[in-house]
C-alpha cells in the first residue's frame, strides 16, 4: 500500500473547457518544504496562463511532469511528502503517475458544473464545484463573467459548494439588464438563490459585484453568512471612468487591448488571449446595451454612480475587504471609505484583478470572513 | 405594325389621366431629341441611346403602376427612368456628368436610377434586368404589398440566356412578373428578324407557361390595355406574362450610328405610325381632350426641357472627394 | 459555453437564427430544402446540397425557396429583392458556377451603390463552396475568391472554423452590402466552439491565431488551420509563427498584417488560390510596399500550382498547399541570408 503521507499535486482545472495544462516554470525545487499558499508553478492552458498554488503542506519530492509538456487535468505532476517517507516509495508512485500520463489513464477531474436558472423569466447560467454543506456565491465584476473565479473557485471548493454566476448582460446569462440599477442586479441574485434552494450563502463580490453583493446582504441580511469585497465598486468616489468607457465602447481587439491593461498590477497579463476572448463576449447580440446600461449606474460623470456605503451599514454579517494595491481600476485609495469598518486586506502586487493575480489572498479572505460567521 | 387608328374608345382613362400620358410621351419625346441635339455639341460626354419613337410603351406599361412596383430598364432607359417617375431635371443632369445629377454623375445615361420611385436603373447590360425583376417580384410578393416588378427588355436581350433563365423561372415561382420585350427591329445593327429564331418574341411565352401577348408599340392606348391586363393579373396572384411590343427607333443604337443598316423606315414612321400623333388624334377627336391642352403641355414640356438643359450645363461636376464614395454603405 | 458543433451546423444555426430574427431574411437555392415538386418524395429532402439549409423549409414556410439549375436567374433575383427590401441569402452551389451568373453579381449587385450615387442598398449574401479536397476535379474545387475580391462594391468572408463561420455569417446577413461568402468544403465537419447566442464578426478585423516573433504567416479559409499546424511543428523546432487569419479579404485588415511583419520581418502568405493575382500576391505587394524596411528576408507565397485541380486524390494531394510546404516556406525566410 501507498503511504497515505504521500501526496500528489496534480493539474487543475481553471475553468469548463480547460482539459490540459502546460508548466512553463516550476517555482519551487525539489526537496523545498512547501505551505498552502506557495507558488509551485507556472502553467499555461490554451485561455489563460496562471500561478498553481499549493494547497499541500510538506517537501515536495519530486517533479512528475516536465517543463514544456502537456498534463491532463487531474494528472499527477508532482509528489509531495514529509521529508522522512523513504526515497523508494516516493519512486513507486512517481513512476506509477509516469505510466498514468504516458498511457492517458488519468481519471477525469471534475470540473465546475454549468447550469442554467430561470430568476424571473430571464435565463442566468451559473457554475457550481463542490457538495459541501455551506455555499459560497461568487459575483463577478463589470464585463466578467463566472469564469473570472477560477483560480478561486476550485480551492475553496474544498470546504464550500462553490457558485459562480453570471449576472445579466454578461457571460451566457440573459443580456437584458431591465432598467440596470443596483436593486435589480441585486434582486436577480436574491432570485437565484430562491431558485437554487440556497437559503444562506457566503457572498463574494468583485467590482460591481462587490456593490451588488453589499446590496443583496443589506435587503436580505439573513441570507448573507459573510460578505467577502474584492475592490468594490461603491465605496469612495474615485473610478478611472475611461477605463470604463472603453472597455464599453470598443468594437475590435485593437481598440480594447490597451484598456485592459488597465486591469492588472503586471501589464503583460492583458493579453491578446484575453482581448480575443473578451470580443468574443462584447459581439453577443444585446452586449453592447446591455454594458452601456450598466455604465450608466456605474459612473456619474467621471465620478462613481453607486454609493454602496448606507448599504454596508446595514450588512450585520461578518466581512472581509481586499484590495490591490495597483489597482487603477477603483484606486485602492477608495478603501478609506470603509476605514472604522474593517481592516482592508492590501494586495501588493495586485491590480484591480487579485483573485486573478494573487487568488490565495482573495480565497484567504473568504475563508476568513467564512470563520467569522 | 398598323397604320391605322385603333376603333376602341378610350377605355375609362379620365381627361387627366390623359393628359398624364400624354405629358410623359412628350417629355419623353423632347428630352430625346433635345439630347440628341446636345449631343452633337460635343458637350455631353460617353454614349446615350435615345428611346424616341418608343414613348408609348414605357409610358402605356408605367401608367399602372405606383410606388409599390419596381421597373428595370435597359441602356435606351431614359423613357423608362421618365415614365416611372424620376426627376427629369436631375436625370438631364446626369447625363451631363453632373454632381447634382440623379447618380452624382457616376452613372450615366445608361446607369440613371431612382430606387425610392422603383426605378431599378437604365442597364448596360443586355439581358441584365430580368433576373433583377424577378426577385423585385419575390419581394412584393413575400412582403404582401401587391405590387408587381416590370422588366423592360430589347429584342436583343430576348437571346440571352438571363432572360430565358427570368422567365422560367418567374413561371417556376408564380412571380408577379411583367416582362415587356420592346421589339424596335434592330439590336445594335443586327435585325431582330434575323436573331430572333421564332417568328415573334412574345411566341417564347408558350415554353414558358405564361401568356404571350404582341402589341403595337406605336398605340399608347394598345400597350396601355394589354399592360394593364398583365399587370392585374400579376398582382391577383395570376403570375407572368411577356408582352411583345413591335416599333422603330428614331434615332440610331447610339448617337453617331450612321444606320446604314437600315432603309430610312424612321421618316415614315414619324409621319404615319408616331405615337404621339396618333395620342393627340385620338383623344381631339373623341373630345376627350382639347388641342389647346395638349399645346400648353408641349409648352411646358419645353419649357421644363430648357430649364434642365440649362441647369445641367451650370452645375457644378463632381470633386475629388466624391471620387471614392458611395462604394460601400460602410467599409 | 464550450459548446462544440461543426461548421455546417454553425451556419445552418446562423440562418435559423437570422431568419428568426428578421422576417426578411430569406435562403435560395438549388435544393435548398430538396424534393420540390416531387410527387412522391420528401420536401426538405436535401437541405442543400451539403445539408447547410436543411430544416429551415419547414421551420420558415415560403422563406427556403428552391430554384430551377439557373443561377443567372436566381442569384440576380436575390440581388433585386435585396434592392426592395428582403434580405436574401443565396446558395451558389460551387464557387466555379460563378461563370454562369456573375454579371449579376459584379455588373449589378457590386455596382448599383456606386453607379447609382450612393442610394442604393443590396443586402445580399452569396454562399459559396470553394477548395480542392473532395477529387471532385477542375469544375467544382476551385478557390475563386480572389476574382471577388478584386471587384470593388463586394465584401468577400473567408471563415476559417465554426466560430468565424457563425460570427461572420451573421455578420454578412446584417451587413448592408453585397457579401460573398466563402466557404471550403473540407472544413463543414470540423467541429469547434460556438456560443449559442448570436454575434458577429466585423468584417476587416483580422484575428491573430497565435502570437509569435520570428515569422508572419497569414493564412486564408482552410489554410488557417495548415498554417496552424505548421506553426505547431515550427515551434517545436524554436520559431515561433505569428498565424493571422484576415477573415475578410475584402474589406482587408491591412494594419494587422503590416503590424505583424513590422515586428517579425518575415512573411509567408498561404493561399489556396493559384498563384497569379491571388490574394496571397496580393498581400505581398502590400507588404512589399508598406514595409519594405522591417523585411529581413524575401516574402514566400505557399499556393496552388498555375494549373486547374487535378482528380486523382495522386495529384489532388499534391495541388493543395499542405503544412509541410508551409514548414518549408517558413524555414527558408527564417534562415534566409543574403
Amino acid at each position: 500500500m501507498t503511504d497515505e503521507r504521500i501526496q500528489r499535486v496534480t493539474m487543475p482545472k481553471w475553468g469548463l473547457s480547460m482539459k490540459t495544462g502546460k508548466i512553463t516554470e516550476w517555482i519551487v525545487s525539489e526537496g523545498d518544504a512547501i505551505s498552502p499558499g506557495d507558488d509551485l508553478a507556472e502553467i499555461d492552458t490554451d485561455k489563460i496562463a496562471g500561478t498553481l498554488e499549493s494547497t499541500w503542506d510538506g517537501v515536495l519530492r519530486r517533479f512528475v511532469a516536465e517543463v514544456g509538456a502537456d498534463a491532463p487535468v487531474g494528472g499527477t505532476i508532482a509528489v509531495v511528502a514529509p521529508a522522512e517517507v523513504p526515497d523508494a516509495e516516493i519512486d513507486a508512485v512517481v513512476e506509477q503517475a509516469r505510466a498514468e500520463l504516458a498511457s492517458g489513464a488519468v481519471e477525469e477531474v471534475a470540473g465546475p458544473v454549468p447550469g442554467t436558472a430561470d430568476v424571473h423569466g430571464r435565463s442566468i447560467t451559473y457554475s457550481s464545484l463542490g457538495e459541501r454543506p455551506e455555499t459560497v456565491l461568487l459575483v463577478h465584476g463589470y464585463g466578467g463573467d463566472g469564469n473570472s473565479w477560477l483560480f478561486v473557485q476550485e480551492p475553496l471548493s474544498a470546504e464550500h459548494t462553490v457558485y459562480t454566476v453570471d449576472l445579466p448582460g454578461h457571460g451566457t446569462s440573459t443580456k437584458d439588464v431591465g432598467d440596470g440599477s443596483l436593486d435589480g442586479l441585486a434582486d436577480t441574485v436574491l432570485g437565484f438563490l430562491d431558485v437554487q434552494g440556497i437559503e444562506r450563502a457566503h457572498l463574494v463580490g468583485h467590482s460591481l459585484g462587490g456593490a451588488i453583493a453589499t446590496a443583496v446582504a443589506a435587503k436580505a441580511p439573513e441570507r448573507a453568512a459573510s460578505l467577502t469585497l474584492v475592490a468594490p465598486a461603491g465605496f469612495g468616489a474615485r473610478v478611472n471612468a475611461e477605463y470604463l468607457r472603453g472597455f464599453a465602447s470598443a468594437t475590435s481587439r485593437r481598440e480594447l487591448k490597451p484598456h485592459l491593461t488597465a486591469l492588472f498590477a503586471d501589464p503583460t497579463q492583458a493579453t491578446r488571449q484575453l482581448a480575443d476572448d473578451l470580443m468574443k463576449y462584447k459581439r453577443l447580440d444585446g452586449v453592447d446595451r446591455a454594458l452601456d446600461t450598466l455604465l450608466g449606474l456605474l459612473l456619474d460623470g467621471d465620478a462613481q454612480g453607486i454609493d454602496a456605503a448606507p448599504l454596508l451599514e446595514r450588512v450585520t454579517a461578518p466581512l472581509a475587504v481586499v484590495w490591490g494595491r495597483e489597482d487603477k481600476v477603483l484606486p485602492v485609495a477608495n478603501a478609506e471609505a470603509l476605514a472604522g469598518r474593517v481592516e482592508v486586506r492590501y494586495v501588493d502586487g495586485a491590480g484591480h484583478m487579485p483573485h486573478m493575480e494573487k487568488p490565495n489572498d482573495v480565497v484567504a479572505a473568504v475563508r476568513d470572513a467564512a470563520k467569522g460567521a | 405594325m398598323t397604320g391605322t387608328l385603333p376603333t376602341q374608345a378610350t377605355g375609362e382613362l379620365s381627361a387627366e389621366s390623359l393628359l398624364d400620358a400624354y405629358r410623359t410621351m412628350r417629355t419623353i419625346r423632347m428630352f430625346e431629341e433635345r439630347v440628341h441635339d446636345e449631343f452633337a455639341t460635343g458637350e455631353i460626354p460617353g454614349f446615350v441611346h435615345l428611346y424616341a419613337g418608343e414613348e408609348a410603351s414605357a409610358t402605356g406599361v408605367c401608367s399602372h403602376l405606383d410606388d409599390r412596383d419596381a421597373i428595370a430598364s435597359t441602356h435606351r432607359g431614359h423613357g423608362h427612368c421618365i415614365a416611372k417617375g424620376v426627376d427629369v431635371k436631375a436625370m438631364m443632369a446626369e447625363i451631363y456628368g453632373k454632381r447634382t445629377g440623379s447618380c452624382q454623375g457616376k452613372g450615366g445615361s445608361m446607369h440613371i436610377a431612382d430606387l425610392s420611385k422603383g426605378m431599378l436603373g437604365a442597364n448596360g447590360i443586355v439581358g441584365g434586368g430580368p433576373p433583377l425583376i424577378c426577385g423585385t417580384a419575390l419581394a412584393a410578393k413575400q412582403q404582401g404589398t401587391g405590387g408587381v416588378g416590370v422588366a423592360f427588355f430589347g429584342d436583343g436581350a430576348s437571346n440571352q440566356g438571363t432572360t430565358l433563365e427570368s422567365l422560367n423561372l418567374a413561371s417556376v415561382w408564380n412571380l408577379p412578373a411583367i416582362f415587356v420585350a420592346e421589339n424596335n427591329g434592330y439590336a445594335e445593327a443586327t435585325a431582330s428578324t434575323w436573331s430572333v429564331a421564332s417568328d415573334n418574341i412574345a411566341d417564347r411565352a408558350a415554353g414558358f407557361g405564361m401568356p404571350g401577348v404582341i402589341v403595337d408599340g406605336f398605340d399608347f392606348f394598345a400597350v396601355h390595355e394589354a399592360a394593364g391586363e398583365a399587370i392585374t393579373r400579376a398582382r391577383e396572384g395570376g403570375g407572368p406574362t411577356l408582352i411583345e411590343v413591335k416599333f422603330t427607333r428614331y434615332f440610331g443604337h447610339f448617337e453617331g450610328d450612321q444606320q446604314t443598316y437600315r432603309a430610312d423606315e424612321v421618316a415614315n414612321a414619324r409621319e404615319n405610325l408616331d405615337c404621339l400623333k396618333r395620342f393627340r388624334e385620338r383623344v381631339t377627336g373623341g373630345g376627350e381632350v382639347t388641342d389647346e391642352a395638349l399645346d400648353t403641355v408641349d409648352s411646358e414640356v419645353a419649357a421644363l426641357i430648357d430649364a434642365a438643359v440649362a441647369e445641367a450645363k451650370d452645375a457644378p461636376k463632381p470633386s475629388q472627394a466624391d471620387l471614392e464614395t458611395d462604394v460601400y454603405v460602410s467599409y | 459555453m464550450a459548446r462544440e458543433i461543426s461548421y455546417r451546423e454553425a451556419l445552418n444555426e446562423t440562418l435559423r437564427q437570422e431568419m428568426e430574427r428578421d422576417q426578411s431574411v430569406i435562403v435560395m437555392g438549388e435544393d435548398n430544402s430538396g424534393g420540390a415538386g416531387s410527387p412522391a418524395g420528401e420536401q426538405d429532402a436535401w437541405g442543400g446540397v451539403l445539408g447547410v439549409t436543411k430544416g429551415l423549409y419547414h421551420q420558415f414556410p415560403g422563406r427556403v425557396l428552391d430554384t430551377p439549375i439557373s443561377e443567372s436567374a436566381f442569384v440576380g433575383a436575390a440581388i433585386g429583392a435585396a434592392t426592395r427590401g428582403q434580405r436574401p441569402v443565396a446558395e451558389l452551389m460551387f464557387i466555379d458556377f460563378m461563370g454562369v451568373c456573375f454579371d449579376q453579381i459584379f455588373n449589378q449587385a457590386a455596382k448599383f451603390r456606386y453607379m447609382f450615387g450612393g442610394k442604393a442598398v443590396t443586402p445580399v449574401v452569396i454562399r459559396t463552396m470553394y477548395g480542392a479536397g473532395l477529387r471532385a476535379a477542375a469544375q467544382h474545387s476551385q478557390s475563386l475568391y480572389p476574382l471577388f475580391t478584386s471587384i470593388p462594391g463586394l465584401k468577400v468572408a473567408m471563415p476559417s472554423n465554426p466560430y468565424e463561420a457563425k460570427g461572420l455569417l451573421t455578420q454578412a446577413i446584417r451587413d448592408d452590402d453585397p457579401v460573398i461568402f466563402c466557404e471550403h468544403k473540407a472544413l463543414y465537419d470540423s467541429i469547434g466552439e460556438v456560443p449559442e447566442e448570436s454575434y458577429t464578426i466585423p468584417f476587416g478585423e483580422a484575428n491573430i491565431v497565435r502570437e509569435g516573433d520570428d515569422v508572419t504567416i497569414v493564412a486564408l479559409g482552410r489554410m488557417v488551420s495548415v498554417a496552424s499546424e505548421a506553426a505547431d511543428q515550427l515551434a517545436s523546432s524554436g520559431v515561433q509563427a505569428d498565424v493571422l487569419d484576415p477573415r475578410t479579404t475584402s474589406p482587408l485588415d491591412t494594419d494587422t498584417i503590416l503590424e505583424s511583419v513590422e515586428n517579425t520581418g518575415r512573411l509567408v502568405v498561404v493561399d489556396e488560390a493559384t498563384p497569379r493575382c491571388n490574394v496571397a500576391t496580393d498581400i505581398s505587394a502590400l507588404v512589399a510596399k508598406e514595409a519594405f524596411g522591417s523585411l529581413r528576408a524575401p516574402i514566400e507565397m505557399v499556393t496552388a500550382p498555375h494549373t486547374p485541380v487535378p482528380f486523382s486524390d495522386a495529384l489532388e494531394d499534391m495541388y493543395i498547399p499542405d503544412a509541410q510546404r508551409v514548414i518549408n516556406a517558413a524555414k527558408s525566410v527564417v534562415e534566409w541570408e543574403r
